[in-house]
């Protein structure tokens, strides 16, 4: 194309819409073509505020820093004590989230028990029940009690070191799940009660309570059946984080796990995932303020998930009032998900490493969300441990690494006056000031 | 036999009775028991695993027997919510009316309602068998996955909304039929089945007179046209 036209006279640049984008017009396309949503797996892709636009700001001649690698920098935290006889306690404070046999491969499942109880921390069943594998490579697990109630059983109950019950996840506030039929092997239908190879809906509500008057009895009978012996969680999804925490307390939650809209999903609408809930850094201070308000925080335990990468995300999150953070698309990711090494296979799945996503078809070529016995025999669980395990004592490192520099001897020490915000939106949402300023939204007293 | 155990649930207190009902060894032989001053308690006699008898004097709240295995609880009158929920195993018989989500994802065993339930009976009812002398209410037996729902009254709406691979057989009219559930054609094996669960529920009616519904297994596969 030349720069004029025949009659000589200057072409624009040809001029891509900002709202009708390359990517809008393909999902455009892809909908005429087939009549679905498209469903995909993960959080949102979308840019968000998030924990990188906060900085710590470190130690100076008000602040006096911990020696690096010499001074001590408390790690441990202790769930459940409120109710439970046998709380549990970590090591670290940054836990594996919920992610279901079928959803994953069983290698996949025992990857993460091995890796989480080398770094001494626990990890979490998913909707489809627990496996033998799980149990015996986790040493601590929570059990999840999810709407489907797929796979429970009052004997995984007792075997359980904690139970969490799944209200909701910040992929899809308000929304069930779904594992398409290629994932239904028999060893999967048969802990689900289901026929093979359907394509199977999980519900969005339990199916034997509805609010948060029934969800306290719930969590008596819960309690009642496990002798009062573990902790209970509550897991909701960053919707509305201040009632919901209100309300999982007065229920009689131990644990309050806050799971905001960057978190992951084995499949659901992209749709749903983009555009339902809030980020996660806009749900942990109403999550903290609510806990406050009731007198409970650091008694009831707030564990936040939903985009949790580094240690850096750890120690933002912890500073915000987080008694613990939770991993699942990191660690996947560390397991070897979406590695480059399998490039030319991601191509031939019409996608490239880093953004394949359709984990509900079951052809994952790394062999982790599938139930394909050839694609996970190309896992190892005893090096996906390892690698698990590596990446958990990294983002350690890097949490104490900066609670130390903010003069910290526990990573629960870290307080929100340690960070300041890169941006207006993250000032407002954390309720920290703006760089440079004293200042973000908001704040009680302030003026223009 | 051994003698009746009587607990009385006002004066032990629910955390303390049930402690003791479920200490109760598989092979006990304090077979029986018997709660006075149920008081419409919550979680009556939940986690049991024992082939212990139950006797409950009173009507019960909330997840009466839940996540029974072995125990045969009786109620001697009606059930909050949730009774039997997620049962394995055993049998729960209880005399009055059963609120909703009687025998919710129940994996085993035997519910046995003698007066009405209310909605969502057996909703995901993953193999328990509840058999209901009376009415169900709407949304009964929604996403049932296996197992079988017997009413001899009448059913509410959307009976078997979402279901999978339940059996359910109702003898009086069925309010209106939810989401992929269908009439079925009654063979020797469905009168077989029932004849064995209506007898085992004390329940005075025929085979012959029931209907069976289950899954037209048209959401089984998702389909743009079954969406709405």
């Amino acid at each position: 194309m030349t720069d004029h036209d025949p009659k000589g006279i200057p072409r624009t640049t040809p001029r891509q819409s900002a709202t009708f984008s390359r990517d809008v017009n393909s999902d455009i396309r892809r909908a005429a073509a087939t009549g679905i949503y498209d469903i995909r797996g993960g959080g949102a892709k979308r840019r968000v505020p998030h924990f990188d636009d906060l900085l710590f700001l470190g130690a100076s001649i008000s602040r006096y820093p911990l020696e690096g690698y010499r001074e001590a920098c408390g790690t441990d935290v202790t769930l459940g004590a409120r109710h439970a006889q046998n709380p549990i306690r970590l090591e670290i404070p940054i836990t594996i989230a919920g992610m279901s046999f079928g959803a994953l491969s069983g290698p996949a499942k025992e990857a993460l028990g091995r890796g989480a109880s080398a770094a001494g921390t626990s990890t979490t069943t998913g909707d489809g029940g627990m496996t033998p594998e799980e149990r015996g490579h986790s040493k601590t697990l929570v059990y999840q009690l999810l709407p489907s109630r797929y796979g429970m059983n009052p004997d995984d109950l007792r075997r359980a070191d904690a139970i969490e019950v799944v209200v909701g996840q910040g992929a899809k506030p308000g929304g069930g799940g779904m594992l398409l039929g290629q994932k239904i092997s028999d060893r999967v239908a048969e802990m689900r009660d289901l026929p093979k190879g359907i394509d199977q809906r999980s519900a969005c509500r339990h199916p034997d309570w509805t609010g948060p008057d029934d969800l306290e009895i719930k969590i008596l009978e819960l309690r009642e059946i496990t002798g009062w012996r573990v902790p209970i969680y509550v897991k909701v999804a960053g919707a509305r984080p201040y009632f919901d925490t209100t309300l999982a307390v007065k229920a009689g939650a131990d644990v309050v796990v806050l799971d905001g809209m960057q978190g992951g999903t084995a499949a659901t609408q992209d749709v749903f995932i983009e555009h339902v809930g809030q980020p996660t850094l806009a749900c942990i201070r109403p999550a903290v303020q609510a806990l406050q308000d009731l007198g409970v925080h650091r008694e009831v335990r707030l564990i936040v998930s939903g985009g949790i990468r580094s240690g850096a995300d750890v120690a933002k999150a912890m500073a915000l009032g987080a008694d613990a953070v939770s991993i699942g698309t990191a660690a996947l990711i560390a397991l070897g998900d979406n590695d480059p090494r399998w490039e030319a296979e991601y191509n031939a799945l019409g996608t490239t490493a880093g953004a394949y996503d359709d984990w509900h078809e079951g052809r994952d070529p790394a062999g982790i969300t599938t139930q394909d016995p050839d694609l996970m025999a190309r896992f190892d669980p005893i090096e996906g441990g390892r690698r698990l395990r590596n990446y958990l004592k990294v983002m350690t490192l890097e949490a104490q690494t900066i609670a130390r520099a903010c003069g910290k001897s526990h990573l629960h020490n870290l307080e929100p006056e340690d960070l300041v915000a890169l941006t207006m939106e993250a000032a407002a949402m954390a309720r920290v000031p703006l760089a440079g300023t004293e200042w973000y939204p908001g704040k009680p007293g302030a003026t223009f | 036999m051994s003698d009746v155990q009587t607990i009385d649930l006002e004066a032990t207190g629910l955390r303390a009775m049930n402690a003791q009902l479920q200490a109760q060894a598989r092979q006990t032989n304090r077979t029986a028991w018997e709660i006075v001053n149920a008081r419409g308690a919550h979680a009556i006699a939940a986690g049991l695993d024992a082939p212990i008898e139950v006797t409950v004097r009173g009507s019960t709240g909330y997840y009466c027997g839940g996540m029974n295995q072995q125990a045969l609880i009786h109620v001697h009158g009606s059930a909050g919510p949730g009774v039997g929920e997620n049962m394995m195993s055993g049998s729960i018989v209880i005399d009055g009316d059963a609120s909703q989500y009687a025998g919710a994802t129940g994996h085993g065993g035997l519910l046995v309602i003698k007066g009405n339930a209310s909605s969502r009976c057996g909703i995901s009812m993953k193999g328990i068998d509840i058999v209901v002398h009376g009415d169900v209410g709407h949304m009964s037996a929604f996403m049932a996955q296996s197992g079988n729902l017997v009413v001899l009254g009448d059913a509410g709406d959307a009976l078997g909304d979402s279901i999978y691979e339940a059996r359910l057989f109702v003898r009086g009219k069925v309010r209106s039929l939810g989401a992929d559930c269908e009439e079925k054609e009654m063979r020797a094996e469905h009168l077989d089945i029932l004849r064995d669960l209506l007898e085992r529920a004390g329940a005075d009616a025929r085979p012959e007179e029931f209907r069976r519904y289950g899954s037209a297994r048209k959401l089984y596969n998702f389909d743009i046209d079954n969406a709405y």
